[in-house]
């Protein structure tokens, strides 16, 4: 720790933090542009000004950029100086000199870093009577706008998207004031994190394209925190809603996991929310005939079908929420329960339980911080692209090592990268084919399935003698498994990635041997699952699908699920025909509920609350922030409503979530911290709910056409106001919905938000994890 | 006794003065054009719509009574998809049209807009609509702005030069 001075009050501060960030963390408003709490300082937009003085006699000193400035015992600055305002006021003119006067048109209006900036340096009037200077934009893809007039030029996009995300498509052209970021002709952005850009431009020249069909402004979007449904890592999100309809994802900062970024599948996969193609009506068939029913109609409809006597079986799914598999469970029974899993990810998941019982297990931050790192057979980008992002990190620890050697401090981003130049620490690939991480990897091994989990084992007995050896390798393949051992045998933090998209479970128990294998501490796993809950159905119950095929059932309840993907179609046609009856819940069409005689339209994850468990066995919830329209509800609604229908539960007994979630951790002990995952809905904000509206959302008197507005629906399952009624902002970190603060209406408000920047948010990340772990303490990696 | 005499007096002075009050509404009282009356929705001076649909009447409204939904035309315009006043709810404070930033919607000196179904003071875009420019001629926002739209090239705009060749290697 160090004790610094700013204008004249002392104050303590970390001695390896860079003065800007200190600044921001001690509560000051200092304007600035081009650093990024992820990349670092490379001291460009020249906004954050400040004075320095030498000693307690100095006082002239001497303007600085307070982000290319380390802390340091005894500094002495004045951000309140006149001189240094007037220069950061300067510097915002000079920026606004060629900035559009567009931000009535400009989707980043009302959440602009630029917009936020000019208003904190003080600068509002136009004194430059001169020309503007213009540019043409490019068509970027189908996800990011560009409206390169906008641009200040702070170098924050490429300094993400080729420097931190690998991407090679887009760069800086030109010099001087036509200085132009883009392409080097038109075209879809190639890299699979492109669309974080729209968080790290400061100003609208990066825009989310999908979002700008129907613009909305931040404080008019109803938002709610949210977990990211299309992979198994968990990245937390915020959804965004306005007029009954879900508008966009952003990133919510989890310090252990996405931090700053997400994937441009987490970002831009859920407009499906919104398709035509949703079912929001009960189906009926019968001999070829679709009629569409009310929901009491059909609850006792099919009420009939699963009375005590008719043998039911019940079909789960690692997409449905924890509450809906359990509800599912719970009608069916335990013994007619099966996870919806494939033959395959059922055992692979079984192992991976198993492996964590005995091993650190990685979470997406601690990968980032990994220094030698070996995956077996996952294409990572398809598989979990933020961790493919994170060993993009990774690979920059052991290198790093030397600029901290030459005591260059890890923000100083430029001196950091004239350090590494091009050099990777060690990351072995070994997969069925080429990947997108090929061009950092130490060295690829391609071979099939089987020879990869060979070599894994061979690995494992390099490193331990006591792990089984393999027979009859090749010379090539004991040479790169001894190659690969002795990178992870150097390093001191080793990571072992692998998982189930190549169907082998010998794969996972080969990375779970060369993890058991390294002696170090630190050493961690981590492996990738199919969906967002593919653990947690697993820990509900472990009859895959192939089981229930062996079934001869009266009727089946396949929940969320199209089990043609997890079996073959002969198998699983030959199922669905024996039943009498066949019935569905889910939000859109699919095979299987194309066969089903009856479908009932389901939730999304934006439409009712549920708890999943991640690739790691991190327990996160997940808050319904759309309304659904009746008839369509949660899935452990349906279900509920069948079960009272048939005389199977008492009506009121699961009214809400929480009377779901206290049933489920009674019958699982093992699960008992899924109901502290976030708050029940009795929790309370200061005694009021939680407002998922803004204070500033408009139009409250004018949405419905009609002078007499009727009562603002309730929420029975989450501490969440659907109106701006309410707290606006909660002290549960699990529930935040938005980041805002007093002169700061940009995403760039989070720095609030944390304990200190880049590190873990006030009041402790959410998520519980169910596996044991030892953390361990280390600086965020840049 | 004199007070009473002066208060007679002053009366009787009356009888002989201009009269104040109108026979409203067969007269009708003249209004300033900055009277806050009846919310319109102009046109630029080229015809189309003048509102793109930014969304700062509503959040100024302290009554929340203005919902608007932007969209985008083929020609790259913003305009709202619906613009709905519940006059119902209107104060008549005129911050919507303080906060214009194309002097889209404006306050008139029309005051008469009395319903005997309260519904019917819920205005939509059609009823707000008018084809002229209001108060404010001249005024076209997307000469000034730095987005293309069709007709208006990169470059086009008011104080603008036209777009740089970012290949252009010329110091």
């Amino acid at each position: 720790m160090a004790t610094i001075t700013i204008d004249g009050k002392s104050y303590q501060a970390d001695a390896s933090q860079n003065l800007l960030q200190t600044a921001l963390q001690l509560g000051f408003d200092l304007p600035y542009f081009c650093w990024h709490p992820a990349m670092g300082s490379v001291g460009a937009c020249r906004q954050c000004a400040v004075r320095q003085f030498r000693d307690d006699d100095d006082t002239t000193g001497m303007i600085v950029m307070a982000c290319m400035v380390p802390v340091s015992d005894g500094l002495r600055i004045s951000i309140d100086d006149p001189e240094a305002k007037e220069f950061r006021k300067g510097v915002v003119e000079w920026l606004m000199t060629n900035h559009p006067h567009d931000c009535a048109v400009c989707d980043e209006g009302g959440e602009c870093h630029l917009q936020d900036m000019t208003v904190m340096a003080g600068h509002s009037k136009r004194r430059y009577r001169f020309q503007k200077r213009t540019h043409r934009n490019q068509y970027l893809g189908p996800f990011i706008n560009h409206e390169m007039n906008r641009c200040i030029q702070c170098y924050r996009c490429v300094r993400f998207y080729k420097d931190y995300a690998g991407g090679r498509d887009l760069d800086v052209f030109s010099s001087r004031n036509r200085v132009y970021f883009g392409r080097h002709e038109e075209g879809v952005l190639e890299n699979p994190f492109s669309g974080n850009l729209v968080e790290v431009c400061p100003t609208g020249v990066f825009t989310d394209k999908p979002f700008k069909a129907q613009p909305t402004r931040k404080w008019d979007l109803s938002t709610a925190a949210s977990i990211c449904p299309h992979c198994s890592l968990g990245c937390n999100t915020i959804v965004g809603e306005r007029y009954g309809k879900f508008r966009r994802v952003l990133n919510r900062y989890h310090h252990d996991l996405n931090g700053y970024f997400l994937c441009d599948r987490g970002r831009f996969g859920s407009a499906f929310v919104n398709s035509d193609k949703r079912s929001r009506q009960p189906q009926w068939r019968e001999n070829g005939q679709t009629v569409s029913l009310d929901k009491q109609t059909i609850t006792d409809l099919l009420a009939t079908e699963i009375l005590d006597g008719k043998k039911v079986i019940g079909i789960g799914s690692p997409r449905a929420s924890m509450e809906a598999n359990y509800a599912l469970r719970t009608l069916v029974g335990e013994d007619a329960f099966f996870n919806g899993l494939s033959e395959n990810d059922a055992a692979i998941s079984k192992q991976i339980i198993s492996i964590y019982q005995h091993t650190h297990i990685a979470s997406l931050r601690d990968a980032a911080e990994s220094d030698a790192v070996f995956v077996l057979g996952e294409d990572l980008t398809n598989t979990a692209p933020r961790l493919a992002l994170a060993l993009r990190q990774a690979v920059r620890n052991t290198p790093l090592e030397d600029a901290d050697k030459l005591k260059i401090p890890r923000w100083h981003a430029r001196a950091v990268a004239d350090v590494i130049q091009h050099r990777h620490g060690p990351l072995h690939l070994a997969s069925i084919a080429a990947t997108q991480l090929d061009d950092i990897a130490t060295s690829r091994h391609l071979a099939a399935p089987a020879d990869l989990a060979r070599i894994g084992f061979a690995i494992a007995h390099e490193l331990d003698s006591d792990a089984p050896a393999v027979a009859n390798l090749t010379s090539e393949q004991a040479a790169y498994a001894k190659q690969v051992a002795h990178d992870l045998r150097q390093a001191k933090r080793p990571l072992v990635v692998a998982g189930s998209s190549l169907g082998s479970v010998a794969l996972v128990q080969a990375a779970g041997q060369i993890t058991k294998a390294l002696k170090q501490n630190e050493a961690r796993i981590s492996l990738i699952v199919a969906e967002a809950n593919t653990l947690g159905v697993a820990l509900l119950g472990d009859k895959s699908i192939s089981s229930a095929i062996q079934e001869k059932a009266d009727t089946i309840i396949v929940l969320e699920n199209n089990i043609f993907r997890r079996s073959t179609d002969h198998l699983i046609n030959r199922m669905l025909k024996s039943a009498n009856c066949v019935i569905t819940i889910d939000h859109l069409e699919n095979a299987t509920t194309q066969q089903a005689h009856a479908s009932l339209p389901a939730a999304t994850f934006t439409e009712a609350s549920g708890t999943s468990i991640n690739n790691e066995g991190r327990a996160q919830r997940s808050f319904q922030v759309v309304l659904a329209s009746d008839p369509v509800q949660a899935s452990w609604r349906w279900l509920r409503d069948l079960m009272v229908a048939a005389n199977k539960q008492q009506t009121g007994a699961w009214e809400t979530l929480d009377d779901v979630l206290a049933s489920l951790v009674t019958e699982f002990p093992k699960l008992a911290k899924l109901s502290e995952v976030a708050p029940n809905s009795k929790w309370r904000q200061s005694s009021q709910k939680v407002a998922r509206a803004s204070r500033r959302s408009g139009g409250r008197t004018a949405i419905l056409a009609t002078v007499h507005e009727p009562k603002p629906p309730s929420d029975p399952d989450a501490p969440l106001s659907f109106t701006m009624e309410g707290n606006p902002a909660s002290s549960s970190t699990a529930l935040n919905n938005r980041y805002w603060s007093p002169g700061w209406n940009s995403v760039q408000a989070l720095n609030q938000y944390q304990q200190e920047i880049g590190g873990p948010l006030r009041g402790g990340d959410p998520g519980i994890c169910l596996f044991e772990k030892k953390r361990r303490q280390q600086r965020v990696v840049y | 006794m004199l007070s009473h005499i002066r208060s007679l007096a002053l009366v009787f002075r009356h009888l002989f003065r201009k009269n104040i009050t109108i026979q409203y509404p067969e007269e009708k009282a003249r209004l300033s054009p900055r009277y806050r009356g009846r919310i319109i929705l102009s046109r630029d001076p080229d015809g189309g719509e003048r509102c793109v649909g930014c969304q700062l009447c509503a959040v100024v409204c302290p009554v929340d009574c203005i919902a608007l939904q932007a969209a985008e035309d083929e020609n790259g315009r913003r305009f709202p998809e619906f613009f709905r006043i519940n006059f119902s709810r209107c104060i008549y404070c005129g911050l919507c049209e303080d906060a214009c930033p194309t002097y889209a919607i404006q306050l008139t000196p029309d005051v008469e807009m009395a319903e005997y179904d309260r519904p019917n003071l819920v205005y939509e875009k059609e009823d707000l609509l008018i084809s002229g420019e209001g108060k404010y001629p001249g005024y076209n926002y997307y000469k000034v702005a730095g987005l293309s739209i069709g007709g208006k090239d990169k470059g086009e705009a008011e104080n603008e030069s036209p777009p740089i060749n970012p290949k252009d290697l010329m110091p």
